[in-house]
């Protein structure tokens, strides 16, 4: 057991397995080789549902907090944005510059995100799912109703990235770089901050809340800190969000939408951080695509029957069907015994992919 | 009664008071600077009744819930797909038959054998994941809204009520002397009031039930310790799926009783989702009085949201959700 490995930061090149370098060098390389509609409409979009998730997964599969309103504190982020900055509506539109309502906008995101977090936490379990998606509906049908500020039923339209360093962001390629950026970085970040002190105790709180609290560690906090680090997250990617879509309404926020993160999130799994971005993948493939296996209309039924199969078949979403396969497959081989860890890794998230290191 | 006012005497006083101003309120000729200060009594009077009606409406739909809440832990999210199925079925039912009461009895039966079947086929292979269980549910509303629409389009639908639920009734309540002296009454419609009605019996037949039967003594001790119940004999399953059909089927009955008030629109599966979910929230998981009690209060606060601040309406329930957390986190009739 080279557990302790995991926790101390230094590692070297030579211990990246060969796959993962692989999946960088084609994220990379994607658009050099696809049209600008995979660049942007899949790759693009993919990522940007796919951090908004991961804000999910990180609440969810570290802190056992599974939130609905994820997306409500990505769209308000958006919201924002058209608000303080620019757009074409002649309702609010502050134009302020973008590097004052963004930062301006992810972290009033982020303490809106606290909020919910300090209404929801003194309650566990299911009964955050209700809160949150009671939190969630209740946002939608504020902005729907409320028109001096976020100009009700029509929303905002006309809404631009900026141009820096002469690179107009919306175009397909620059912005699908900015959004692995995005991504990325906040991919690496949770990854990091799941083995860091915070993360641990989190894990621990999920798995014990009344342990940890008679060791003295003040749960409520740690989870109200979470909340807002998630709210870091889904800000961010409801900004880029409004950016791709170059508009924000009720819509945007409504229900549906709601849900679609909290089945992206159940699709991929919520074991790793991966899993957000597979299950984001899928999700825009299935969206984009489905219309070639039944009627573009019924999208929604065919989203939920794959929705189903997962939560039935295989708790864990697509990476814990992977991870199966692939233990089957070594087991044939029977080339080495599989480390005692499996077990471990299906009752704690840290880490799945990493307890494949050969 | 007697315990409550010799414990909390200063609330038992408040709400005595309370009482009286309101009644006060229904039943006098408002002075000039009452109708100055809050406007004209008829709006009054009728935004009372309107939330009280609406209350009745949503505590149809939340004693299901709160039901199969309190004995299995199971948060069916697929509770406001139920309502909408049981509208439609009842609608294409009454428009066949050309009985609006033979399309309420259809939809209750048809929903409860549908939450039956929901009860046997899935909620039973996964007992105590409570977290799978709602996802599953979830995932089940998806598919239904999207089927739903796919076979009744996205038209509304508006029902047809008997003769006699049509009209107003003119209610005892003065609601201003004309200049001859001559009181002018309150009118109100009929079909409303039987709405009222209706939740009234319902709840007044699910206390009976509950605490007068034999099967509602087993409800009551599943609720408290399921395993003691199993371990005593009972068949917990059969019981577990006694309880879903009388959920599931109350929202179906909700449905028609909703849909003939209102009308029958996709999208109104997940308001009284939310409804449903507000009201168990402000009044306690898995208690019916609850239920009832947070019913009220979120109709009473939409309408007169509705009416006296017509924007933030939502936000007043919202704030009624969040100040229950703060205060009582388990909801006000809920116990720990």
């Amino acid at each position: 057991m080279d557990t302790r490995r995991l926790f101390s930061g230094g590692f070297s090149l030579t211990e990246i397995h060969p796959a993962k370098l692989a999946v960088v060098v084609f994220l990379i390389a994607y658009p050099s080789f696809t049209s600008d509609f995979f660049t942007y409409q899949i790759g693009a979009y993919s990522l940007i549902l796919g951090t908004i998730a991961l804000s999910l997964m990180m609440l969810a599969g570290y802190g056992g907090m599974v939130s609905l309103a994820q997306m409500t504190v990505a769209g308000f982020a958006g919201y924002l944005v058209a608000i303080l900055g620019d757009n074409s509506m002649d309702v609010m539109g502050l134009g302020w510059p973008w590097w004052m309502s963004v930062p301006v906008a992810i972290l009033s995101a982020a303490l809106f995100s606290a909020f919910i977090g300090a209404i929801s936490v003194r309650t566990e379990g299911i009964y955050t799912i209700m809160i949150t998606l009671a939190i969630a509906v209740a946002f939608f049908y504020f902005v729907r109703q409320n028109y001096p500020v976020f100009n009700g039923f029509t929303g905002f339209a006309g809404i631009e990235p900026p141009t820096v360093f002469g690179i107009y962001w919306r175009d397909p390629v620059p912005f699908y770089y900015l959004s692995l950026a995005v991504a990325a970085g906040f991919f690496s970040s949770v990854l990091y901050a799941s083995r860091a002190t915070f993360g641990l105790s989190l894990q621990a709180i999920r798995d014990n809340p009344r342990r940890m609290r008679a060791l003295g560690y003040d749960v409520t906090l740690h989870r109200i800190v979470a909340y807002f680090l998630s709210g870091i997250i889904a800000g961010t990617a409801g900004v880029m969000m409004v950016w791709f879509n170059g508009r924000i309404s009720p819509g945007s926020v409504g229900v549906d939408v709601v849900i679609d993160i909290l089945v992206i999130a159940v699709l991929g799994g919520m074991r790793h951080p991966i899993g957000p971005f597979l299950g984001a993948i899928a999700f825009v493939l299935l969206e984009n695509f489905a219309i070639d296996l039944i009627d573009r209309e019924r999208f929604n039924t065919v989203i939920g029957v794959a929705f189903l199969l997962i939560v039935l078949f295989s708790p864990d979403g697509l990476l814990g069907l992977w991870n199966r396969a692939r233990d089957k497959i070594r087991f044939r081989k029977n080339a080495r015994p599989y480390r005692g860890g499996a077990a471990q890794g299906d009752q704690h998230a840290a880490g799945s992919l990493e307890e494949t290191k050969p | 009664m007697r315990q409550f006012i010799e414990r909390h005497t200063f609330w038992a006083i408040v709400l005595l008071i309370a009482i009286g101003v309101l009644l006060w309120l229904i039943f006098s000729v408002w002075p000039d600077w009452l109708i100055d200060a809050i406007g004209r009594k008829k709006t009054f009077v009728n935004t009372l009744l309107n939330g009280v009606t609406l209350g009745g409406l949503y505590f149809l739909v939340a004693s299901g819930f709160t039901l199969v809440f309190g004995l299995m832990r199971n948060v069916n999210l697929a509770h406001g797909s139920m309502y909408l199925l049981g509208a439609y079925i009842g609608y294409e039912v009454a428009d066949a038959t050309g009985s609006w009461f033979f399309g309420l009895a259809v939809a209750f039966v048809a929903i409860a054998l549908t939450g039956v079947l929901l009860q046997v086929l899935v909620f039973r292979r996964m007992e105590g994941d409570d977290l799978r269980q709602t996802l599953v549910t979830i995932g089940i509303s998806i598919i239904a809204a999207d089927l739903m629409l796919a076979v009744w389009t996205g038209t509304t639908y508006q029902f047809q009520p008997p003769e006699w639920l049509f009209g107003a009734a003119e209610l005892p309540v003065i609601s201003v002397l004309k200049s001859s002296g001559e009181p002018v009454f309150i009118k109100y419609p009929v079909y409303r009031l039987s709405v009222l009605f209706a939740a009234a019996v319902v709840g007044i037949a699910l206390w009976l039930f509950l605490s007068r039967t034999r099967i509602g003594m087993m409800i009551r001790a599943g609720v408290n310790d399921r395993e003691m119940l199993a371990a005593s004999g009972v068949n917990v399953q059969l019981v577990f799926a006694l309880v879903f059909a009388i959920g599931a089927g109350l929202a179906g009955f909700a449905g028609v009783i909703g849909g003939t008030a209102l009308s029958v629109a996709p999208g109104e599966d997940i308001r009284y989702l939310l409804a449903s979910l507000i009201v168990v929230i402000v009044g306690g998981l898995g208690s019916v009085s609850g239920a009832a009690i947070g019913a009220l209060l979120i109709g009473l606060a939409e309408q007169f949201g509705l009416a006296y601040f017509p924007t933030y309406g939502v936000v007043l329930t919202f704030l009624i959700m969040v100040v229950t957390l703060a205060v009582r986190p388990q909801g006000l009739m809920g116990g720990r």
